[in-house]
């Protein structure tokens, strides 16, 4: 993982990838109340949230005024963002962070995009290397119907409309969410995926994700990382909301 | 170095945005804050417009997407460092893919208050890696001719105090904070923005232009240049390949430059 310049920090960053509808969320928030039971502050950062950039990028989805190119830098603006105040000082104060969706999703969703594939890795380098990268894997048509079983239709960026792939905008997230799995898929290796199977049981799924965590992570109580104060009372309750 | 048509990308293209055909002019004004960047170009479109030319003129953080965000955001105190170089990024690229672009199309001279060196000396003085910030900006065109107004931070004071009415928060740097007061971290703020720039003037053929001098007497000096790059385009596109080189800044810059922030900052003290 040659793209992220290499910095250690007393935390750990654990992060999950895998398209719209791969059920990567869920099993992140499950990971996250079990590291929370077991006495660690999870701090999380979900992609697109910074509250400098965030209303931006709403509104020019909202009037289609991204190119590839603009796309990819508001995205990475609102990473620099969330690097700077949300991540960074976390795992330098030992703590552990949990992202929903990472540089990964640049790098396949730009490229995607026609992005060159360079450029974007190097926009990137800003990024810490995670501790742990979760790719979870499913069939497109398993994310589908689990998008429109939750809700209305699908976006406009996220079916790739902007792309002119297909007119008809289930045929052009299929062409679109294609070539991100294809992008996703070729990275397993460069940047040490664990991929999950994500057509199983989210029970399955958790068990044995909280085992991999185990296996790569040092959860003992000599372990350095930042406990909650917050355990014995709460239970992790009633803290800021990007405190889970 | 000016280039000639067809422009060119510093690195790889900008994906799915047409540039065929663009036969306007690029002409990027550069230069610290506070150097005369703003009161030269409202003259050189005049000019340009009463010689019959169409002008656009542009500047940082006018671009439909991120202008007011990035307003906005430095209105706070939350804007850290790499986030404020994505933000300038972001503003132009929107302004290249839908501003400069097309008005090269349509033929128009586009006078740019700023392009990508300013941003990308910035993010230097502010610790960023020279060549992250290189790739960063590659998807910018490479412009027909870039003036560096230059001057020493002594030249700059007079006209960030009286011109503005004092120094700037993030003019002066405060955000990484490089002194005690805005006028400490102003210096030395400038210093290290001016050297940066100091430092791209080969590699990316700027023209330097001694801004210590009066606006007229600088503004006639750009009027001479532009007058030969427009003259270059309409009628000797082969003689432009032998145009002098740009002069390199005098060898011992660096140590110039080092001595003359002390300088301020002793004289201030006195």
């Amino acid at each position: 993982m040659s793209v992220f310049p290499n910095r250690q920090f007393p935390g750990k960053l654990i992060i999950v990838e895998g398209i719209d509808g791969s059920g990567k969320s869920t099993q992140l928030a499950l990971l996250s109340h079990w590291l929370r039971s077991r006495g660690f502050g999870v701090v999380f950062s979900e992609w697109n949230s910074s509250p400098l950039v965030k209303e931006t990028t709403k509104r020019a989805k909202k009037k289609d005024m991204f190119t590839p190119t603009t796309f990819s830098l508001l995205h990475a603006t609102d990473f620099a963002d969330r690097i700077e105040r949300q991540i960074l000082p976390p795992l330098r104060a030992g703590s552990i962070v949990c992202a929903d969706r990472y540089a990964f999703t640049a790098f396949a969703r730009d490229t995607a995009r026609g992005v060159s594939r360079r450029w974007v890795r190097n926009l990137y380098r800003l990024a810490v290397k995670p501790t742990l990268a979760f790719y979870f894997r499913v069939p497109l048509d398993v994310a589908l119907g689990r998008i429109l079983g939750g809700r209305e239709a699908l976006k406009y960026y996220e079916a790739g409309m902007d792309l002119r792939l297909s007119r008809d905008v289930e045929e052009s997230f299929r062409l679109f969410q294609g070539r991100i799995i294809d992008e996703y898929e070729a990275m397993i290796e460069e940047f040490d995926f664990q991929v999950i199977d994500a057509t199983v049981s989210i029970e399955e799924q958790q068990t044995l994700i909280r085992g991999i965590v185990e296996k790569h992570m040092d959860l003992s109580r000599s372990s350095g990382l930042l406990k909650s104060p917050w355990r014995d009372f709460t239970d992790g309750n009633g803290i800021a909301p990007h405190v889970l | 170095m000016a280039t000639e048509s067809p422009l060119t990308f510093y690195d790889d293209a900008l994906p799915g945005i047409d540039t065929s055909a663009l036969c306007g002019k690029l002409v990027v004004i550069e230069g610290p804050d506070g150097v005369g960047r703003s009161t030269q170009i409202p003259l050189l479109k005049t000019w340009l417009e009463h010689s019959g030319h169409a002008v656009l003129d542009t500047g940082m953080a006018r671009s439909a997407l991120v202008g007011k965000t990035i307003k906005q955001v430095k209105m706070g105190n939350t804007l850290g460092p790499l986030t404020q170089t994505l933000f300038y990024a972001t503003d132009i690229a929107d302004r290249l893919e839908n501003e400069i672009i097309p008005a090269l199309r349509a033929g128009f001279i586009v006078l740019t208050d700023r392009y990508i060196y300013s941003s990308m000396a910035r993010a230097i003085a502010r610790g960023s890696d020279p060549a992250w910030i290189r790739g960063v900006f590659g998807f910018a065109l490479r412009p027909h001719a870039i003036y560096y107004l230059r001057a020493s931070v002594q030249d700059l004071l007079p006209r960030v105090v009286y011109a503005r009415g004092g120094f700037d928060y993030w003019e002066s740097g405060m955000d990484v904070r490089l002194g005690k007061d805005l006028f400490e971290s102003f210096v030395r703020y400038q210093t290290k923005v001016m050297r940066a720039l100091d430092g791209m003037v080969q590699r990316y053929g700027f023209e330097v232009i001694d801004a210590s001098r009066s606006p007229d007497e600088v503004f006639r000096d750009l009027q001479k240049r532009i007058a030969k790059l427009l003259k270059v385009g309409r009628k000797a596109r082969k003689r432009a390949a032998r145009k002098a080189a740009p002069k390199p800044p005098p060898p011992e810059e660096e140590d110039a430059e080092a001595s003359e922030e002390e300088d301020v900052l002793v004289a201030a003290q006195a």
